[in-house]
This record gives C-alpha cells, sequence and structure tokens, in this order.
C-alpha cells in the first residue's frame, strides 16, 4: 500500500496522456503507427487485467492466454457464425472469459492447498485443455477462422484507426479498473491476501468472493481484449491463440513493471512492447527476442520490486532528502476508549461452547470443551503447552471448523459461520506469534482492520487507526513496515489490529510471552483498560502473576478437556491442576 | 475399436515416452522440491544437448554415446555454474521461474541463429534395429532412454532416501539456516544437485535428438507435459516423476490410439486438474 500510493498526479496525468493518444488516428500518421500503438494497447491492457488478481493477490496464473482466447473465440464464433455486429461481440466475449474464471474459481479458490505454485500450474493446465477442445470441436475445428468478412464498424476513419481507438479504449478501461480496485475495499483485501490470506479471513477479509470478483474481472477485460484483438489479426488459429506467448508475456511485463502498483504492468508492457517491435524480421527478430530475454533477466536481479515501485521509492527517498527535517509531529494524548453496543444484560454470557471437538487425524486436540465468558469478563485460559488453547481459539474465530459441539455468540450458533463473517460479528484475535501483513505499514494494518470490521468512513477509520496506534504506544512507528517492529511492538501492533475492528470479545493469544517485566506490567494496564471500555477478554497466557492479577475467571485445559474452572484463587489451588503443571509429587 | 495389437502397441510406446517425460522432469522436480528454484532452463539445456549431439553426430560423425561422454560433464559443469549464478542473486521461487525462462529464449534464440529454424534429424549411419515382443515392435533407442532413465531415477531416489548426503539435502530443503547450523554445507550440496539435474538434462536431449525431429521451439512442447508429470509424482521425488510420467505416456498413446492424436494434449492436464482438485496425500 505504501507504493501503490502514488503521488496524486499520476493519476492525472495518466488520464491526460491517454486522452492524447485517443487523438493519434487525426495526426493521420501512416498506419505503421496505429498498428504499432494498438499492439503496446494491447499489452497494456492484458499485463495491467493480469495484475489485479495475480499482481495484487499473488495468485500467479498461467491461464490468462485462455481467457484472452476464450474471448478471442467467442468474437470470432458470434460474428461468423450468428452474424452477431463486431461491436456486441466485445461485451459478450468478456462475458464468457469471466463466467469461465468463475467457474474455474469456484472450484479452485475452495481448495485451500491450491495456492501460490499450484494455482499457477492449474491455470496453466485449462489452457491447454481449452485450447485442445477448441481445436478439435467445431468452434475451430483446425483450420482456424476468417473474420475478414466480418464488417467492421467506422469509428475513427480507417479500419486500422478503429481497432487501435478500442484497443487504446480497453488499455484505459484495464489501467482505470486496476488504479479504482487498488483504492478500493476490494484491493486493500487482495493485499491483506497477498500477505497472509488465513489472517486476512479472520480479520474480516471475505477472501473467497475477493478473489472469484478479482479473477473475474482479470478475465474479462482479457476476453474483451481477444474480441479486438481476433478483428486486429482477422485470422484466428488455435497455435497463435492459445501459445505460450501471451500468459508468459504478461507475467514478465508485470514482474518489469512492478505488481504491486497498479501502474507498473502498464509501463512494463510499453517497455517490453516497444522493444519487441525494435526488432521484426528475420534474424533480427531472433537476435531482438534474446536482447529482451537478456534485459528482462537484469531487471528482474537488480530490480526485484520493478521499474515503477523501485522509482518512486527513489523519488521519495530524494524528496525527503530535500525536506527540511520536519519538526516531530505532536501526538495526540490517546482518548478515552469508546465504549461499544451497551451492556444489554450483565452477566449474561457473550460466547458460550459447549463440548466442542477438534481432532487432526488421530491426535484429538480438543475433547467436549465448554466454556462461558460473561459481558465484560476477562477469562484466563491456561494450560501446559499442547493443552489445546490455542487451537480452541482458532476454533471459536473459524479459522478451523469444529468437529462437534456448540459455540454461540449471543446466543446465536456460530460453529459453521465462516471467519470473516465471525470477525464482523465482533470477534477479534491476535496471533501468538505475531503475523503482520508484512508489505502493509503498521497504520495500514490497522486500517484494514478497521475498514473490515464494519466501519464505512474512510477518515474516521484512519483517524481511528492512528488512535489505536497511539493507544498501543505504536503511535511514532505508524509508516513503519512490520518486518522493522521488534517482538514487543508486533505484538503490540497485534492488539492495536484487533482493537479496531471494535470487538466485543477480545482473543489474545500469549501477549506476555517473551515480554521483559517492564512491559508486561505496561501490557496488563492496558489489558485492563480495554475491558474497562467494555470488551470481554479471552485471556491465553503461561505467565501466572498476570492471569491471577487479571481473570476474573480461570479455565484450565489439559489434553484438550477443561479440568477445572471458577475463581482463580480457587482453582490454583486445585490438586489436578498442580498435578498438570507441576507433575505427579508435588500434588 | 481399435485392435489389441494396436493397443498393445500404444501401451508400448507410452511406457517408452514416459521414461523420456521422467527423464526430462528429474532436473525440474529436483530442483523445484529440493533448491526451492523453478528452473525451467532445463529444457533449454536438453534441447542444447540435442543440437549439440546433432551437430556432432552429423559434421564429425561422433557417435551418440560418444558425444555423450563429452555433453554431459560439460552440461554437469553449466549447470553448477547456472545455480551459482542464481544462488548469488538470491533469486527463488516465482522469479526464479521468469529469470530461466529468460535463459530459454536466450537458448531459443542462439540455436535457431546456429542451426536455423528448420526441422533437423539425426541420421545413425548404420540401422538400429527394432526388438521383437510377440506380436509388438520395442525400438531400441527409447528402450535404452527407458532403461537410463530409470536408473537415473531410481538411484536419484534411493540416494535421496537413504544416504547421508540424500538426509542433508532433504533437511536443507525443509530449512537451510537451521540445517547449515548442524554443520550442513547445504550450498555445495546445491550445486552438486544442480549439476546432477543440469546432466541429466543433457543426457535426455542426446535420446531427444536420438527419437525425435528437431525444432527450436520444440522445447516449448514438453513444457506443458513436463510440468504435469513434475506435480503428479510429487515435488524433489525423481521415482515419482518417472512414474507420473510413465502413467502420463501410456494414457497419452491409448488416447491417441482410441479417439484422435490431437485429443493427448487433454489427456496429461485433465489429469493434474483431477488430481489437484482430488488432492490425494502423496501430492
Amino acid at each position: 500500500m505504501a507504493l501503490i500510493r502514488g503521488p496524486h498526479a499520476a493519476p492525472a496525468i495518466a488520464a491526460l496522456a491517454a486522452l492524447a493518444l485517443f487523438f493519434v488516428p487525426a495526426a493521420h500518421l501512416p498506419a505503421f503507427y496505429e498498428s504499432f500503438f494498438y499492439i503496446l494497447c494491447y499489452w497494456i491492457a492484458l499485463a495491467t487485467s493480469w495484475n489485479i488478481l495475480s499482481g495484487y493477490a499473488h495468485y500467479l496464473s498461467f491461464g490468462h492466454g485462455a481467457f484472452f482466447g476464450a474471448g478471442v473465440y467467442a468474437s470470432a464464433t458470434l460474428t461468423t457464425k450468428f452474424s452477431v455486429p463486431f461491436l456486441w461481440s466485445i461485451p459478450a466475449a468478456a462475458a464468457v472469459a469471466a463466467l469461465l474464471a468463475a467457474a474455474i474459481g469456484a472450484v479452485v479458490f475452495r481448495l485451500n492447498r491450491l495456492r501460490g505454485d499450484l494455482f499457477a500450474l492449474l491455470t496453466l493446465a485449462v489452457a491447454f485443455v481449452l485450447s485442445t477442445i477448441v481445436l478439435n470441436t467445431p468452434i475451430d475445428g483446425g483450420p482456424g477462422v476468417y473474420l475478414s468478412a466480418v464488417p467492421l464498424p467506422d469509428i475513427a476513419g480507417s479500419p486500422t484507426a478503429t481497432i487501435y481507438v478500442l484497443g487504446l479504449g480497453l488499455a484505459v478501461i484495464s489501467i482505470g479498473t486496476a488504479y479504482a480496485v487498488a483504492h478500493s475495499r476490494l484491493g486493500l483485501g487482495l493485499f491483506a491476501i497477498h500477505d497472509d490470506e488465513d489472517v486476512a479471513e479472520a480479520k474480516g477479509v471475505p477472501t473467497f468472493r475477493y478473489k472469484m470478483i478479482a479473477f473475474a474481472i482479470s478475465a474479462g477485460i482479457a476476453g474483451a481484449v481477444g474480441a479486438v484483438h481476433a478483428m486486429y489479426v482477422s485470422y484466428v488459429t488455435v497455435g497463435e491463440t492459445f501459445g505460450i506467448t501471451v500468459p508468459v508475456y504478461v507475467v514478465l511485463m508485470s514482474v518489469l513493471g512492478g505488481m504491486r502498483h497498479w501502474l507498473g504492468p502498464a509501463v512494463g508492457a510499453a517497455l517490453i512492447g516497444a522493444s519487441l517491435f525494435a526488432f521484426t524480421g528475420g534474424a533480427s527478430a531472433t537476435i531482438g527476442r534474446a536482447v529482451v530475454a537478456f534485459g528482462l533477466i537484469a531487471v528482474i536481479l537488480l530490480l526485484p520490486e520493478g521499474v515503477v515501485p523501485t522509482l518512486l521509492r527513489r523519488a521519495r527517498g530524494w524528496l525527503k532528502k530535500r525536506a527540511k527535517p520536519a519538526a516531530m509531529p505532536q501526538v495526540a494524548p490517546p482518548a478515552a476508549l469508546r465504549s461499544r453496543s451497551p451492556v444489554s444484560q450483565a452477566g449474561a454470557p457473550l460466547l458460550a461452547c459447549f463440548g466442542v471437538e477438534k481432532s487432526f487425524g488421530g491426535l484429538r486436540a480438543l475433547r467436549g470443551v465448554s466454556l462461558e465468558v460473561k459481558r465484560g469478563e476477562i477469562l484466563g485460559l491456561v494450560g501446559p503447552n499442547g493443552s489445546g488453547k490455542t487451537t480452541l481459539i482458532n476454533v471459536i474465530s473459524g479459522q478451523y471448523r469444529r468437529d462437534a459441539g456448540r459455540i454461540a455468540l449471543d446466543g446465536h450458533d456460530i460453529g459453521r459461520t465462516s471467519a470473516h463473517r465471525i470477525a464482523a460479528l465482533g470477534i477479534a484475535r491476535t496471533y501468538q506469534i505475531p503475523r503482520p501483513f508484512a508489505h502493509l505499514t503498521a497504520l495500514e494494518n490497522v486500517i484494514l482492520a478497521g475498514t473490515f470490521g464494519g466501519q464505512a468512513d474512510r477518515a474516521a477509520i484512519r483517524a481511528e487507526a492512528q488512535h489505536w496506534l497511539e493507544f498501543a504506544g505504536l503511535g511514532a512507528r505508524a509508516e513503519t513496515l512490520p518486518g522493522e517492529l521488534n517482538l514487543h511492538e508486533g505484538k503490540f501492533l497485534e492488539l492495536a489490529r484487533a482493537l479496531a475492528a471494535h470487538p466485543s470479545l477480545l482473543m489474545l493469544d500469549e501477549v506476555l510471552a517473551g515480554l521483559t517485566p517492564s512491559e508486561i506490567a505496561s501490557a496488563v494496564a492496558l489489558i485492563r483498560r480495554i475491558r474497562d471500555a467494555g470488551a470481554s477478554i479471552l485471556f491465553v497466557e503461561h505467565n501466572m502473576r498476570a492471569v491471577l492479577e487479571l481473570s476474573d475467571q480461570l479455565v484450565v485445559l489439559n489434553y484438550g478437556q477443561v479440568i477445572a474452572a471458577g475463581a482463580p484463587r480457587e482453582v490454583v489451588r486445585d490438586p489436578e491442576v498442580i498435578t498438570a503443571y507441576l507433575g505427579a509429587a508435588h500434588a | 475399436m481399435p485392435s489389441l495389437n494396436l493397443l498393445g502397441q500404444a501401451l508400448v510406446s507410452g511406457v517408452l515416452i514416459g521414461g523420456l517425460y521422467g527423464l526430462l522432469g528429474l532436473g525440474l522436480t529436483l530442483s523445484w522440491g529440493l533448491l526451492h528454484l523453478i528452473n525451467i532452463a532445463y529444457f533449454g539445456l536438453a534441447f542444447l544437448s540435442a543440437y549439440l549431439t546433432y551437430h556432432l553426430g552429423t559434421v564429425y560423425h561422433l557417435e551418440p554415446w560418444f558425444s555423450g561422454l563429452i555433453i554431459v560433464p560439460v552440461f554437469f559443469a553449466l549447470g553448477v555454474g547456472l545455480h551459482w549464478a542464481l544462488a548469488r542473486f538470491r533469486v527463488s521461487g516465482l522469479v526464479s521461474l521468469l529469470v530461466t525462462f529468460g535463459f530459454i529464449v536466450v537458448i531459443e534464440a542462439v540455436i535457431q541463429l546456429a542451426w536455423t529454424a528448420d526441422f533437423r534429424k539425426l541420421e545413425l549411419p548404420y540401422e538400429v534395429p527394432s526388438l521383437r515382443l510377440g506380436r509388438l515392435y520395442v525400438p531400441t533407442l527409447e528402450l535404452i532412454a527407458w532403461v537410463l532413465a530409470s536408473v537415473f531415477a531410481v538411484f536419484a531416489w534411493a540416494a535421496l532416501r537413504w544416504t547421508y548426503f540424500g538426509k542433508a539435502v532433504r533437511a536443507a530443503a525443509e530449512d537451510p539456516a537451521i540445517a547449515a547450523s548442524f554443520g550442513i554445507n547445504h550450498r555445495a550440496n546445491a550445486l552438486l544437485i544442480a549439476g546432477i539435474c543440469a546432466a541429466s538434462a543433457a543426457l535426455a536431449g542426446i535420446f531427444i535428438a536420438l527419437t525425435t525431429t528437431l525444432a527450436p521451439s520444440q522445447m516449448f512442447a514438453w513444457f506443458g507435459v513436463v510440468f504435469a508429470v513434475v506435480i503428479i509424482g510429487g515435488l524433489g521425488n525423481p521415482l515419482g516423476a518417472l512414474i507420473a510420467g510413465v502413467l502420463i505416456g501410456v494414457a497419452e498413446s491409448m488416447t491417441m490410439a482410441i479417439t484422435a492424436p490431437a485429443w493427448a494434449p487433454l489427456v496429461a492436464f485433465s489429469l493434474l486438474i483431477a488430481l489437484m482438485i482430488w488432492q490425494p496425500r502423496w501430492l
């Protein structure tokens, strides 16, 4: 996010440039130039559309050629066999490609293991299967399809100019969409998926729906580009359409330009597209390809982030150096925590678990756990390592599905609810080992939690996120990337991120582990303030002093079972608890 | 329905082509699974080796096996050098795929400049007899390729499984830093693995030269199937790659015999998609 938010001038300049390019045909240049500019637009539209899913969410697709090809053949079939007007075949081709992506996505995005490399290969396989089907059915059948008889409406004076204007239009739509997505809730969610999909889901990002939307948008644009390109080449064959060129070049262009920036793929496409054009025909084409490949290797090795983000970073660093050292920003003192929904019935359970079971293969991690967290209460959950504490948090937050039992929030069963809905219902958690979104700044991490925690107003979310950072003592670290935070700060960022979602139930997973005694003291004070503001807390901890100091109720887990529950001072005297912790000799 | 004889012949050629898939997939599966490099440069190296075999055979009249004695060690060194460069720039994961794709394009251009885009076929000056197995013909060259591929795969698999070197490599694949703290020189091991991968690609190239007609763009035709082989066989598992190669080879040639040759590409990928969705434990 820090990198995608370029100078505000960038979108304006891009829009002006696009507007100017629409008037290229009016200059009556030789047809070669229109063709050259069309090919650039073609690559820009394809690479930019690919990046919307694959760059933002890092789900690399080698199947972009399949969606492009689906568009090519949808348009070719509609215009030649069904006499559909060419312009109408463009949205139809987009719809066909988007539907294809939705169908693929509906299957593969449900499989949690299908991330990264495997998704890439699966999409590659889809492209091969599709091309074989097209080749062996009447859609193509082998000889290719001629579109030379399809009438091309005259938009810009000549056929090449018309194709050029259509291509430019698609490039503009593509970049505009990429910009809009990058600056929307959808984009924020996709960037979170990029960094850590499980955490994104737990923070309320509807990961499945977002991936589907991004995939469909990306494929739809590729399909529209395919329709226009079918007309441009006017003779389509399976070999040319589904070749290795499109899926590979869109990846190369995006990587070269920078995948985390909305304009990156367009810049990469312009660079590679132009250099491919520089070498055409005979041996020079071969040498040209080799030169492009060499250049690419060099850029990837030397500018791994891509051209656009690297340049932006350099420019920003340069501006910072020139600016006078700013005075330390005035940090407003943390205001009192706003209390959320008024407590309806004091003492009634907010969260109730009854007989919750969870097994991993033969290991029964939870064996019928029952407990209740009352409103405004801090429930301490202790137990030896491996007793099932973190598993219970994972089950309550929806990251794992319970095998049996009932989990109710405010009386409503949430045992089958997906994790992002549970987050929206008001359960937030922290991770024992901090899992921040690595490419978002500390502030953006908190903003994300606020955005998907049910808030709508952007300015308010931002102000509040800053407030939570200050509350957690990280006010000065807002613009820091999580990798630069130490363990203590990382844990407090977890806390700020959880609080930003306005939880009614906050689950803290060993927030004190690894902290120094003075850090523990400040953390204990912080937790008390959170409770005083109205949240209920499920507090997992090994530090007994802190547990006794904070808990209203103490539950002890051992081997996945509750072995004791009640007032803290009484529970710690329970012989069974002492045996579990210290061994039989001490009981 | 084709005759049993035709099906039997399809089975034989499927098994044999599967050996070549396995041998070509060996480099990719080892470097992906054990070095975390999606190194597709091996396709380019295999074709470079194929063209060198062709060149040495037609211009200098060297026997293919003798060319192999030169090419394989040279490619071993080439593989070591390539890995050294990749490690030097800390390339891994997807970036390695892109960089090595760049290498392939360069190799393809070099081949095209040196030998043109025309089809080339290595003609041996003597007839290589086919074996007869009942009513079925077993082409000898393909059989030798298959035997060598199997030996290579079994040997690599056994070495990874039972030797200290293999255990060290697998430990380093899990976590190089931890492995290093236990005294494993994972950098040296990785260089050796990369060399073996390149050598296996060179060997595959020699048989590609012996059994197929060469064209520079052909290297991309092997891409998809070998990727499928590597995934289905399990990353880092050389024996799995061989078994998957044979499985896909047989499925393909059966499809060709029963339907039309044009449907063959559907087989490997339908199999791959089905397996990915089914997700058996060994995948």
